[in-house]
């Protein structure tokens, strides 16, 4: 545990220093705060509208949550989908072309304590990246009346989305030395779990419920909507351990060939 | 304290080393010399537990370096050719993270820091970014990430290399100061290092070890250059006539093709 947190404690400085993570947390709250802002405007808008109307029954139904928040973290969503393969593209890619890696490799260090370095980095990295975004409820709270458990339950399922796409890309990045193949297939990846449920969407039956099983943005709607059910932890955190047994399995198979 | 013992390792088809043995006392510089593409990087890989061998094991104060993995790559400081440097990451950074990934404790840390930064004379770029460093310097500050834990046991692969005389002198003293009390493994295609700080000799050639001897127990007279393209010929002596036939058959298909 303390080799994982020596990796992670380097990938972090790094991620700073290059400055991979300004970047990148510079992205995200800008398109974030874009989204939020439309999104405000239009609830603006229609309240306006309905008040006009002079129909209280309309502006009853308004709600804060459902016409601003779950719009907004399902943008986010999509954000993540974007920038999540840039964190992770470096994170085994670059080590193997710069030579860095035999000295991981070589130290007494176990194949698992690196990859959880590595994805400890990375998450922290995506926790901060939602803590700050959590400017945007924050202005709700202080301005409005939203429900903040709904608001809470779907920015855990906004990290535990990240943490999963994290996932995904520590596998790509493992399985090449060039960080733009990491970085197409771990996108690749992240965009098929997003659409993977389309074709389920007309039919019924088995086939199609396993397809909508498997589809991130199933899951991470409900917790949206403030649902917290097992079965959608469950999921995420499959994906989670899958994806980082195939990393380790990837980084071990130097060691077979 | 070092001992090869039958390694052979293969990529697909293409055979990278053979059948390579030979052993390395404590207190004992051995050169390991060949040709480029020899195997030497190879062999050092898998001494360093890098990636295993196909067959064949190695044995590292005792410790197997692939089953007893962990505890023999504990003992072991290894160079790979190109210094395994973190670019924006400063000097004595990096140096720390080198001694930590080891096991080094906070305690010692700072003293092991400051030890290899005087050994390896960092101190005027301790805080420089690895990235910006010559080529000289990169190679030092590779080898101080090296030896911090004071490892028993060191594999530099081609540690001079690109070096200037200077640097090359330096480290070269280095090396010798460093094997008095540890067993060093150090490939090179230069063959005056080698009767300058080894003590024994292992030459290796399209993958197998043609010769190991103790410097001084070759034959009196004969240079270490006599010795190493004696040992290389005899190998491309039949090699050479193979391929030759090889031609011949060729020539003779086109001859008759026409």
């Amino acid at each position: 545990m303390r080799n994982a947190l020596v990796i992670a404690g380097r990938e972090i400085a790094a991620y700073f220093v290059q400055p991979i993570a300004y970047v990148v947390m510079t992205v995200f709250l800008l398109l974030g705060g874009w989204f939020f802002f439309a999104l405000l405007r239009r609830f603006d808008l229609i309240q306006q509208m309905y008040l006009a109307m002079q129909n209280p029954a309309m502006l009853q139904r308004m709600n804060l949550n459902q016409m601003v928040i779950e719009p907004l973290l399902h943008n986010m969503a999509i954000v993540l989908v974007i920038l999540v393969p840039a964190i992770t593209m470096r994170s085994f890619a670059e080590e193997k072309r710069s030579g860095t890696y035999e000295l991981l490799l070589t130290a007494p260090v176990r194949t698992g304590e690196v990859v959880a370095g590595k994805f400890i980095a990375a998450a922290v990295l995506i926790l901060v990246m939602v803590v700050l975004a959590a400017i945007f409820p924050l202005i709700l709270v202080l301005f409005g009346n939203p429900e903040i458990g709904v608001m809470a339950s779907g920015y855990l399922g906004l990290i535990f989305l990240g943490l999963a796409f994290v996932a995904v890309g520590l596998f790509t990045s493992s399985v090449t030395q060039n960080q733009i193949i990491a970085a197409i297939s771990c996108f690749g990846a992240l965009l098929l779990l997003y659409v993977i449920s389309w074709p389920a969407e007309t039919g019924g039956g088995t086939w199609s419920g396993f397809l909508r099983y498997l589809s991130l943005p199933e899951h991470f709607a409900t917790m949206v909507r403030g649902i917290i059910s097992t079965k959608d932890i469950v999921y995420f955190l499959s994906v989670i351990a899958v994806a980082l047994f195939l990393t380790q399995r990837s980084v071990e198979s130097v060691r077979w060939r | 304290m070092i001992e090869v013992k039958n390694l052979t390792k293969i990529y697909g088809t293409f055979v990278a080393i053979k059948d390579v043995s030979f052993q390395a006392k404590k207190g004992q510089i051995l050169g390991f010399l060949g040709p480029n593409g020899a195997g030497k990087t190879t062999t050092m890989r898998i001494i360093s537990g890098f990636m295993p061998a196909t067959a064949g094991t190695v044995l590292v104060d005792g410790l197997d370096i692939f089953t007893q993995s962990l505890e023999a790559r504990r003992r072991i400081g290894y160079l790979p050719e190109n210094p395994p440097l973190y670019n924006e990451m400063r000097v004595e950074a990096y140096l720390r993270f080198a001694g930590k990934l080891r096991g080094l404790s906070r305690g010692d840390l700072d003293a092991a820091v400051e030890h290899v930064l005087e050994v390896c004379g960092l101190r005027e770029v301790s805080s420089r970014i690895c990235g910006q460093l010559s080529k000289g310097y990169r190679q030092r500050v590779g080898l101080a990430g090296a030896i911090i834990h004071e490892p028993q046991v060191l594999i530099l692969d081609e540690p001079t290399i690109g070096l200037d005389p200077r640097q090359i002198r330096d480290i070269r003293a280095l090396i010798r100061e460093l094997g008095a009390n540890r067993t060093i493994v150090l490939s090179t295609h230069i063959l005056p290092e080698v009767s300058q700080i080894c003590d024994k000799v292992v030459i290796i050639n399209e993958g197998h070890v043609v010769l190991e001897e103790a410097l001084d127990q070759l034959p009196a007279g004969t240079s270490l250059e006599d010795v190493f393209l004696n040992a290389i010929a005899r190998e491309r002596g039949h090699e050479d006539t193979e391929a030759e036939e090889e031609l011949e058959e060729v020539g003779a298909g086109r001859s008759s093709a026409q």
